[in-house]
């Protein structure tokens, strides 16, 4: 095994392994790093590698270690994390080209891994560079004193060469919808909004610069304060964490007077969770989906892949005029003997506005009803002048709240994100005996110019409360808008401080960053719809379109074989020129004519004669062309073995011998 | 039943036959397998896919897709490397039994690329690995290990290469009608016969190995006993010591006058006698019980008496 070789198989393994330390355990990463400088120290100094028992202790030792931070062997990230420990580990033991050649097997594989925690675009682009490498190294293992240079062009060769074949077999492979098996439970990475609510969780997401979804409006945009995404919508408090609950659905969902319909479709990043995203109230979407008695959109499956749909929603609407007793039961209770002074607050808002004379009951006759709606309203009205009026302020960063985390954030500390105003007053309208619960979701988006779409962030998540009224039915109410009007109008960046921690892109960055930005993201959501998306929907769909008729998967093979074929055929020609013998310069063409000639006139050239010879025995057997013929012979050795060939020289050298097969010659040649 | 069929099958595909002049690769002589390693790709390959199908990694069809058309590429790559190459057999320096007779092949490479990593390998397995650069002719020397007299022939031999990822073996036999001449290993030290003075005061002990006379360059095959260690010592390359001896003596080597029993021993005598009398300078005539050669010296005798010493009864020896 010569050092270069094995310098370049450690380099792909670092360079493959590399993206993986952002996940491995830190001890695991120093192991595997202590390893190969250990190798790589082994190889520059010449010492023997190391005994055999002493690799089997690290072995078992490192094994063990995973077995307890892991407390598995199986599972997706151990097997990752096995994987890397095993292929350092065989580095220690490299000792052939068998070896060798198991490594760059290794190499390739890894590779794959990495593609469970990212497929983006500079992931793609590193793993093709770190592909080239691995490809060299693999060239340099079979041809062991082939130099650098050389080496880097055949591998480069190869890569490139397989490029197109490769695009023919990834548009034209039937593609079968997985999974194939039962997944581990960790096999895809979640992110995003959770099925419950505890002080911080939002703000938390806020730091993520991570896209949640896309959405595009075909006809006609919303408001930014009606750009709504509803997600979980949470019912249960415990006096920390809002929880959905749980619940026999007791009535459909139903929506009256609805209007203001808007239609726009959402590419959903995979999330590992099964709720859908909507604009209140969704009417229709275009998968098979279930919409939940508090208006939620969920799927059987969790949403493992990046998922497209169309939608349209009424912007204007009355939810669940009807809404069953059990529910709005459900949406009053609280948790006993906790935020005392919040339930005093609340009670005193009730007795003020029940206090007020209610207006002349209206002609319709439903007077007491309708008295009671607008106590109600008043009550929210006051809470929400509240929120305005005092001293509150949204922050990012807001201190920690006690066992009456209610009350000492009404009252005490009054600085919050999202989910404390939610939370608070979601509590306030419970204790004023009004129906109320939370909603959960994204509010606005980030408009993409290039693209002509909305990119949605996990920093826009965003939490807001429900009340459901007599007659009017379950109303958004966002207490947060009350407190940080910009939020809702303007986004997160807008309604913080300066000094709050918010990802680097979501403050105020300078014009030409921000259209780059935007180009990228453009970039990212084709790379998404039509690289990673690419599936048999998408498949059958481009066919179709490309002018296949009833695209069958028979259909997708034979012309997947064909189109190989083609490239293969155009690769082997293009390939096979460079070996064809060149063909003959115009000396040697016209030297060739000539003999051509002679031969046919009965005087073949015989092989082991050269042109001199061959001139003089012609000229002995035809004098009258002696002299013709011996100068052809002279000039044609001088120019061909001579080595010193002007054009003029060439030029004279075929007008003799055009000459000389002039038709009189040839008479005389017989 | 079934060997004779693979045989006959065999014999169909590779058209073995003894060829002489320059054989040019052409498609038709060229053939290629996957490698075990190559067996071993494809079933890494075939995994990748189903992880790919089964977590739905688009990258992952990528990468299983790419690694899959490099090897179909390396396959028209490994063909590439063999095809067009021209070869011809080169003419063989005779050697001594024991040592190693080297063959020679020109491979002629006319096109404007690089042949990496070639390998000549014959039916006993002994291989050479060679590069043949662009447009160029490179001499290949394939050694033979040889054990007894007469003409020996490599066989056949096979081209091979698995350049440039290893996965396919692209191979090509060649059959030349080449051989090299192998004279009998001769004896370590035998004293030379006594020779006729040519003014025929009658015979007389040779040897000469009284009087030194001085040195000169070591040829293959000369008396181990004869070789002036000290000036190799002093590091003036091997040199071996010659005695006076009367110029213009005539010696007969004849066969019949050999002690030993066995036609091999006597050939080996007469080798070291042939080899003594030529660094002697001595004149010499071979005489065989079917043939005489007339006394002369100089490497064209040399040769010739070896020759049929070398080929001395044996089948083949027209």
């Amino acid at each position: 095994m010569n050092k270069p070789l094995i310098y370049g198989l450690l380099l792909s393994i670092l360079m493959v392994a590399a993206p993986h330390a952002d996940h491995l355990p830190l001890w695991i990463s120093a192991l595997c790093i202590a390893l190969l400088t250990w190798r790589a120290y082994l190889t520059w100094s010449g010492n023997p590698l190391p005994k055999r028992w002493l690799l089997m202790t690290i072995t078992f030792a490192s094994v063990g270690g995973i077995l307890i931070s892991f407390h598995a062997l199986f599972g997706r990230e151990v097997g990752v994390t096995l994987l890397i420990l095993l292929t350092a580990l065989k580095f220690m033991e490299l000792r052939n080209a068998r070896d060798a050649m198991v490594l760059v097997y290794l190499a390739c594989f890894i590779i794959i891994t990495n593609f469970f925690y990212s497929q983006s675009i500079p992931i793609a682009l590193y793993m093709l560079a770190t592909l080239l490498v691995i490809v060299t190294t693999w060239v340099h293992l079979h041809g062991q004193h082939i130099a650098l240079k050389p080496r880097l062009r055949i591998a480069s060769t190869l890569l490139l060469q397989s490029v197109p074949l490769m695009l023919v077999l990834f548009i034209l492979f039937p593609r079968v919808q997985g999974p194939l098996w039962g997944l581990p439970q960790d096999a895809f990475a979640s992110s995003g909004l959770d099925d419950k609510m505890a002080p911080g969780s939002l703000s938390r997401l806020s730091l993520s610069d991570e896209v949640a979804f896309r959405v595009s409006y075909p006809d006609k945009l919303p408001r930014r304060d009606q750009m709504y995404w509803r997600g979980p919508v949470l019912w249960e408090f415990d006096g920390r964490t809002w929880t959905q609950g749980r619940t026999a659905a007791t009535i459909a969902p139903e929506f009256t007077d609805t209007s203001d319909g808007i239609s726009y479709s959402v590419t959903l990043e995979p999330h590992n969770k099964t709720w859908l995203f909507a604009l209140d109230m969704p009417e229709h979407i275009s998968i098979p989906v279930r919409l939940t008695y508090d208006f939620r959109i969920v799927r059987n499956e969790p949403v493992k892949a990046r998922l497209r749909y169309e939608a349209r929603s009424f912007l204007t609407y009355h939810a669940n005029l009807h809404e069953a007793e059990r529910q709005i039961q459900r949406a009053l209770q609280l948790p006993p003997a906790l935020n005392p002074r919040a339930r005093e607050l609340a009670a005193d808002w009730r007795a003020q506005a029940e206090a007020v004379p209610p207006p002349q009951p209206s002609p319709g006759g439903r007077g007491s009803d309708h008295s009671l709606t607008e106590i109600n309203k008043s009550i929210v009205r006051n809470a929400l002048n509240y929120f305005s009026r005092e001293n509150f302020s949204y922050t990012l960063e807001p201190p920690p709240l006690g066992l009456h985390g209610i009350d000492d954030f009404l009252f005490k500390t009054r600085q919050g994100f999202c989910e404390h105003y939610a939370s608070a007053f979601v509590f306030l309208m419970r204790a004023a005996h009004i129906p109320a619960r939370v909603v959960t979701g994204y509010q606005g988006g980030e408009y993409n110019e290039m693209g002509d779409y909305y990119i949605v962030r996990q920093s826009d998540a965003h939490a807001w409360a429900e009340v459901w009224l007599d007659q009017q039915g379950w109303v958004r109410i966002d207490p947060t808008a009350a407190i940080a009007p910009a939020r809702v109008e303007l986004g997160l960046s807008a309604a913080v401080s300066d000094t709050a921690a918010l990802p680097f892109m979501a403050r105020n960055p300078p014009q030409w960053l921000l259209n780059l930005r935007m180009n990228w993201d453009t970039l990212a959501n084709r790379w998404n719809q039509w690289v990673l998306g690419y599936n048999t929907e998408l498949q059958f769909a481009f066919m179709t379109r490309l002018g296949m008729e009833s695209v069958t998967w028979q259909k997708l093979a034979l012309n997947m074989a064909a189109g190989l074929g083609i490239v293969v055929a155009l690769f082997t020609l293009f390939m096979l020129r460079h070996l064809l013998v060149r063909r003959p310069d115009k000396v040697q063409a016209a030297w060739l004519r000539l003999c051509r000639k002679l031969a046919k006139a009965g005087l073949p050239r015989a092989a082991y004669e050269g042109a001199l010879d061959y001139t003089a025995r012609i000229a002995v057997i035809h004098p009258e062309l002696a002299d013709a013929i011996r100068e052809i012979g002279m000039r044609y050795s001088a120019l061909r073995y001579e080595g010193q060939a002007s054009k003029q020289q060439e030029q004279e050298f075929i007008r003799r011998i055009a000459e000389f097969l002039s038709f009189r010659n040839r008479r005389k040649l017989g | 039943m079934l060997t004779a069929l693979k045989q006959r099958f065999r014999t169909w595909l590779f058209r073995p036959k003894i060829e002489s002049g320059t054989v040019t690769l052409t498609q038709r002589r060229i053939f290629i397998l996957p490698t075990r390693q190559g067996l071993a790709l494809g079933f890494m390959l075939v995994l990748m896919l189903l992880g790919d199908i089964n977590y739905n990694l688009s990258l992952g069809y990528v990468l299983t897709f790419l690694l899959a058309m490099m090897a179909v590429m390396s396959m028209l790559h490994a063909f590439r490397n063999l095809a067009h190459l021209e070869i011809r057999a080169g003419r063989v320096e005779a050697v001594f039994s024991g040592e190693s007779a080297r063959f020679v092949f020109h491979f002629r490479n006319s096109g404007t690329l690089d042949r990496y990593q070639l390998n000549l390998r014959d039916s006993n397995g002994s291989t050479v690995s060679f590069d043949v650069p662009a447009q160029q002719d490179s001499e290949i020397i394939f050694p033979v290990a040889t054990s007894r007299r007469g003409w020996l022939k490599p066989g056949q031999l096979t081209l091979y290469t698995e350049f440039p990822l290893g996965l396919f073996h692209a191979w090509s036999h060649l059959h030349f009608d080449t051989r090299c001449l192998v004279y009998p290993k001769p004896l370590p030290d035998a004293v030379l016969p006594s020779g006729d003075a040519p003014d025929g005061t009658g015979k007389r002990n040779i040897a000469g190995d009284d009087d030194f006379a001085g040195l000169r360059n070591y040829v293959a095959g000369d008396a181990l006993p004869r070789i002036a260690w000290k000036a190799y010592a002093r590091e003036q390359g091997l040199q071996v010591k010659q005695f006076s001896a009367q110029v213009g003596e005539e010696l007969w080597l004849d066969f019949s006058t050999t002690p030993e029993r066995d036609l091999e021993g006597k050939l080996a005598r007469m080798t070291r006698w042939v080899l003594d009398a030529e660094a002697q300078g001595l004149r010499y005539g071979l005489r065989l019980p079917e043939s005489e050669l007339l006394p002369n010296n100089g490497s064209a005798q040399r040769g010739e008496c070896l020759r049929r010493i070398a080929l001395f009864r044996l089948p083949e020896s027209k």
